[in-house]
């Protein structure tokens, strides 16, 4: 680690300024960020801590919205959106381990933006909005690419909203080694229609698979996807599993999720 | 009623409360006045020549005291292998030098070329970072059998990448070449024995300090055994007086074969703490755990089974490509053949076989022993190649074995691999494994399974394995540089409390609870009046150390015989008390007694007369109460087993999932229970490890992919099932004077090829007409498997 300074704001306000300054980078749970500066892979020479942010903090349910401020961390969410949302709050308890989640944050997680995440599937397939200091973004627009997204240098994401479902499941089949998800598929269902969304497959991030999404909407069961199928074009391969293997998966894991979500 | 002392009693590790509490003392947690930090510059490329290094701007850097390159030891010596094989046409192995640091040449990512010495780690980590080394890379030589081709060699000097060409038993070769080809039957198997990184839960640590008043240095490190280091250092590296460097190896946690072997960092805190007139202190991060630590296994092997037509055993031949990385390491030479050539019979009555071994040198960590080293190899190949056998005859797995063990009068058995086995039963372990393990109820389950949508496999493994190592003229004939007996010394104190002083290093083993309650057992004292010593050169004799499930079987024994001493010159002293002749005197208890009479003395009373002897007669009897013996073993020792396990396996993604595992062993006699369970355990979740999760991969650049926890998969509970360990059915060794056999590494050498073939099994029962899939078995290469067949 090399030697950096740093501040801890009280205020969105105050964490938006501060990060104005040179080479000033933000800091929410730290549980990338922290490994990379431990490994000398990043040189930041000021951090910005946001999880002292009082308005960017807990669970909140206003209607059929679930809101959650940037900083909450996964632990909080686990418990905390429970009632109002169990297929996230188990996505939320199953993310590392213990210390992980009781360090990590929502907020954190969306903006890093990590193929292989589980909130960047929850968010995609909830249709939900990434609030910022700035503005409002639909998740659709959010998710750019494996660790790209629609924020701003120095935006920060101080909130997610959640359209609560009717009924949700997230099925992770997990990478050996990091037990991130090697694929992930979170399936939420609206009156409106499905949404599915897989994390950890593709080379392009969380992505939708709107075949499944249209042939859950007329029929919201696993044997509704028994005539498609998933190109392996665009997955991730490496030692944990080809794209191939990746895009079987993807259909597995949806079959899945739907099953579990009743 | 199991005893609550003594031989025998599942007495509670004693060591543990100090490390559960975290109060363990391990070399990191040494703190020394003036100490001062070592950092190295690791070559990133995996092979090529060292145009330049400037070192300029380095030294400049703040706090800042010292920079060594490889020119800095030039001069010194390198690093040994500790064992000399023959190629089968009678030369020598070459033996590349392995320097402190790397001079001329990097030949794997991690190989140190340069160490900083600075007054803090970040200091030291900067001005690392601001040495400028100009390598022009080379391909890098990673495949085994690439290797022996082409003029691309990891040491220019010796002009080919084969370290040997090894033929055990060469005089058989042509007798085993023969069976195959009139064999009724033979059944060929190709697999791999995965690269695996050992992963002690402490990262490697060396101190120096130099004391320059009496030119005498002090090495504290994470070793398996100070003595070996020592010698090491002194003999073949630094030429430093064995008299004057004192080599300290206090808790460590853990080592698993890692820790045995002498390492560049332990001389270069020497040289440092020289030059500078400061304590120098290295510590590993984990990146270089993965790239530097000795790694384990690594062999790429084609093994025949040749049969008659009713499933007799006529020969097994292999043919083996064994990485050895780099470097090679202290028992590097010794792992592939010695200890696992002459383990390729089994426990069968096979008359031929023959095993050829190439070990090759590749631009990739050094590769030596690691928990079994050899064994396993062996185990894996003879398991799952006679698995595969049984299914080609359409023969029960179990009956296939039992048509072919040795039975129990038929010991000592000379194996047809050159071993002299000295007990085992066999077939009383798989009777007990079949008992255990509810084998009658494995169809009911599988029925279960399947109407969840799983296949359910059962598999099964019988092992032996030779312990205790090791009888020195036998290795000596087999061309190992060092003896590997051990010592110990019993010192009574005069209050009557006992120091007994090992040659064996407790990292996990549990001496400090096992050795005294031998030695209570002999005395007939409460153990907890007995403190083990270990792990300092200054306090206890030359001993070989902890590796290959030796050290009750051997440095036990040199307790024994030490004890043994200690009560004959006890008698002597009571008899002197009591008046009466030393042949009448009688030890029961705790009390010295004239046989027949109820006149006796404590030992307390003895150990006390022992140094105040006022009365001596000092013509017959020395002052004082403490014995030394060394003791050099008869045989190796031989512990087996029969394990099976049941695993599920979802098809739809490939997943294994381990649901039950029972393991008999026979470990000979067992003198804590409880310990050997916990050894048992341990082993077997590195051995369903490296089974199901564990390898360790070099790309085609010579990149260490696994390199860290993302990507290298360590056990964890939830991987494991719960077990069944039986280890009722001892037959004890008849060589050593406790009759035990060693217990450290079964569980690593049985459970691998238990778990294949129960996967195998699975995957057969749904269909699929896999015959073989190499380890790990992850849920991608199972499915791939499923979907090729």
């Amino acid at each position: 680690m090399y030697a950096f300074d740093i501040e801890t704001p009280t205020t969105i306000a105050d964490a938006v300024a501060a990060l104005k300054a040179d080479e000033a980078q933000p800091l929410g749970g730290g549980q990338t960020l922290i490994p990379t500066l431990k490994a000398r892979l990043a040189a930041p020479s000021k951090l910005i801590s946001l999880a002292r942010v009082a308005d960017m903090q807990g669970v909140s349910v206003a209607g059929d919205t679930l809101r959650i401020g940037g900083a909450t961390t996964h632990a909080t969410v686990a418990s905390d959106a429970a009632q109002s949302y169990p297929g996230l709050a188990a996505l939320a308890g199953h993310i590392g381990d213990p210390a992980v989640r009781n360090r990590g944050t929502i907020g954190g997680s969306i903006a890093n933006n990590d193929p292989a995440a589980c909130y960047p599937a929850a968010a995609l397939a909830s249709g939900a909005t990434i609030v910022t200091d700035t503005r409002e973004i639909a998740a659709d627009d959010f998710f750019v690419g494996m660790f790209e997204t629609a924020l701003a240098e120095g935006e920060i994401v101080t909130a997610v909203s959640f359209p609560i479902p009717q009924a949700a499941n997230y099925q992770k089949f997990v990478q050996p080694a990091s037990r991130f998800s090697l694929v992930g598929v979170f399936v939420a269902k609206y009156a409106d229609g499905v949404r599915v969304a897989v994390t950890g497959a593709s080379e392009g991030g969380v992505f939708r698979w709107t075949e499944a999404e249209q042939a859950l909407s007329s029929d919201f069961s696993a044997d509704a996807l028994k005539d498609l199928s998933v190109s392996a074009d665009g997955m991730i391969s490496d030692l944990h599993g080809t794209g191939d293997y990746r895009a079987h998966l993807v259909k597995v894991m949806t079959g899945r999720a739907v099953k579990a979500a009743g | 009623m199991p005893k609550d002392t003594g031989i025998g009693a599942p007495t509670r590790r004693r060591e543990d409360v100090r490390f559960l509490k975290g109060a363990g003392e391990y070399t990191d947690d040494i703190k020394t006045y003036g100490q001062t930090v070592a950092v190295f510059a690791r070559s990133t490329v995996a092979n090529g020549i060292i145009k330049s290094i400037d070192t300029s701007a380095a030294e400049a850097m703040p706090g800042v005291l010292a920079v060594f390159t490889g020119a800095d030891f030039a001069e010194v010596g390198g690093n040994p292998a500790g064992w000399l094989i023959n190629s089968r046409d009678g030369e020598p192995m070459k033996e590349p030098k392995r320097p402190v640091l790397a001079h001329g040449k990097v030949r794997h990512v991690g190989d140190a070329y340069a160490a900083v010495i600075a007054e803090t780690d970040r200091e030291a980590r900067d001005a690392a970072e601001a040495i400028e080394i100009e390598i022009e890379e080379l391909p890098a030589i990673i495949d085994v059998k690439e290797a022996l081709t082409g003029d691309n060699f990891v040491h220019d000097e010796i002009g080919t990448n084969q370290c040997f060409d090894w033929g055990w038993i060469e005089d058989n070769r042509a007798a085993t070449d023969e069976a195959i080809k009139n064999a009724a039957h033979v059944t060929t198997l190709e697999l791999v024995n995965n690269r695996l990184v050992p992963n002690a839960m402490e990262p490697r640590c060396s101190m120096a300090t130099y004391k320059a008043s009496d030119d005498e240095y002090i090495l504290h490190t994470t070793s398996q055994n100070p003595h070996l280091t020592r010698l090491l250092i002194s003999a073949f590296v630094m030429g430093i007086p064995e008299n004057k460097l004192t080599v300290i190896a206090p808790d460590v946690g853990g080592g698993f074969g890692s820790k045995i072997y002498h390492y560049g960092e332990e001389a270069l805190v020497l040289a440092a703490a020289k030059r500078i007139g400061r304590p120098v202190k290295w510590t590993a991060d984990r990146t270089e755990a993965f790239l530097t630590d000795a790694h384990g296994r690594d062999h790429v092997t084609k093994i025949e089974l040749a049969t008659d037509a009713e499933g007799n055993f006529q020969a097994f031949r292999t043919e083996t490509y064994a990485n050895v990385g780099a470097y090679l390491s202290n028992f590097a030479t010794a792992t592939p053949t010695f200890l696992h050539g002459t383990l390729m019979a089994g426990n069968y009555t096979v008359p031929n076989v023959y095993v050829n071994v190439k070990a090759v040198f590749t631009n990739t960590a050094p590769v030596d022993a690691y928990r079994g080293a050899g064994r396993p190899e062996a185990t894996y190949s003879l398991e799952r190649v006679i698995d595969k056998c049984a299914r080609e005859l359409g023969m029960d797995p179990i009956e296939l074995r039992r048509k072919n063990f040795i039975k129990p009068d038929q010991y000592p058995y000379a194996s047809a691999a050159g071993l002299e086995y000295d007990a085992g039963n066999y077939d009383a372990l798989m009777d007990k494994m079949e008992e255990v393990a509810d084998i009658k109820g494995f169809a009911a389950r599988r029925a279960e399974s399947e109407a969840k949508g799983l296949l359910r496999g059962f598999g099964v493994n019988a092992y032996i394995e030779a312990c205790g190592i090791a009888p020195s003229n036998l290795v000596g004939v087999l061309g190992s540089r060092v003896g590997l007996y051990d010592a110990a010394t019993v010192r009574v104190n005069a209050t009557g409390n006992l120091s007994v002083m090992v040659g064996a290093h407790s990292h996990g083993q549990g001496h400090e609870t096992v050795f005294p309650q031998v030695v209570a057992e002999m005395l007939g004292i409460d153990a907890s009046s007995i403190d083990i010593v270990h792990g300092d050169t200054s306090k206890i004799p030359f001993g070989m150390g902890t590796y290959g499930s030796r050290s009750l079987a051997v440095c036990g024994s040199a307790v024994v015989r030490a004890t043994e001493k200690i009560i004959n010159k006890a008698k002597k002293i009571a008899a002197h008390m009591l008046e009466a002749s030393e042949t009448d005197i009688e030890l029961k208890d705790g009390s010295f007694t004239i046989a027949g009479t109820d006149k006796s003395v404590s030992f307390g009373e003895v150990a006390l007369k022992a140094y105040i002897p006022h009365d001596f007669p000092l013509e017959d009897i020395e002052p004082g109460l403490e014995e030394t013996a060394f003791y050099d073993p008869a045989n190796f020792t031989y512990p087996s087993g029969a394990y099976c396990c049941e695993v599920e396996v979802d098809p739809d993604t490939g997943k294994v999932r381990v649901d039950r595992f029972a393991a008999v062993d026979d470990f000979g006699n067992v003198i804590n229970p409880m310990v050997v369970t916990g050894q048992v355990h341990g082993g077997l979740g590195q051995g369903i490890g490296q089974a199901l999760l564990e390898a360790a991969r070099y790309n085609s650049d010579g990149q260490l992919e696994s390199a860290s926890y993302m990507d290298y998969t360590m056990p964890r509970a939830d991987d494991l099932p719960f077990y069944t360990v039986d280890h009722s059915q001892g037959t004890p060794c008849t060589h050593n004077p406790l009759g035990v056999k060693g217990c450290g590494e079964a569980g690593a050498i049985g459970s691998p090829p238990t778990i294949v073939n129960a996967v195998i099994d699975a995957l057969q029962s749904g269909g699929k007409n896999v015959t073989h899939i190499d380890m790990p078995l992850t849920p991608h290469r199972v499915w791939s498997a499923m979907n090729s067949a």
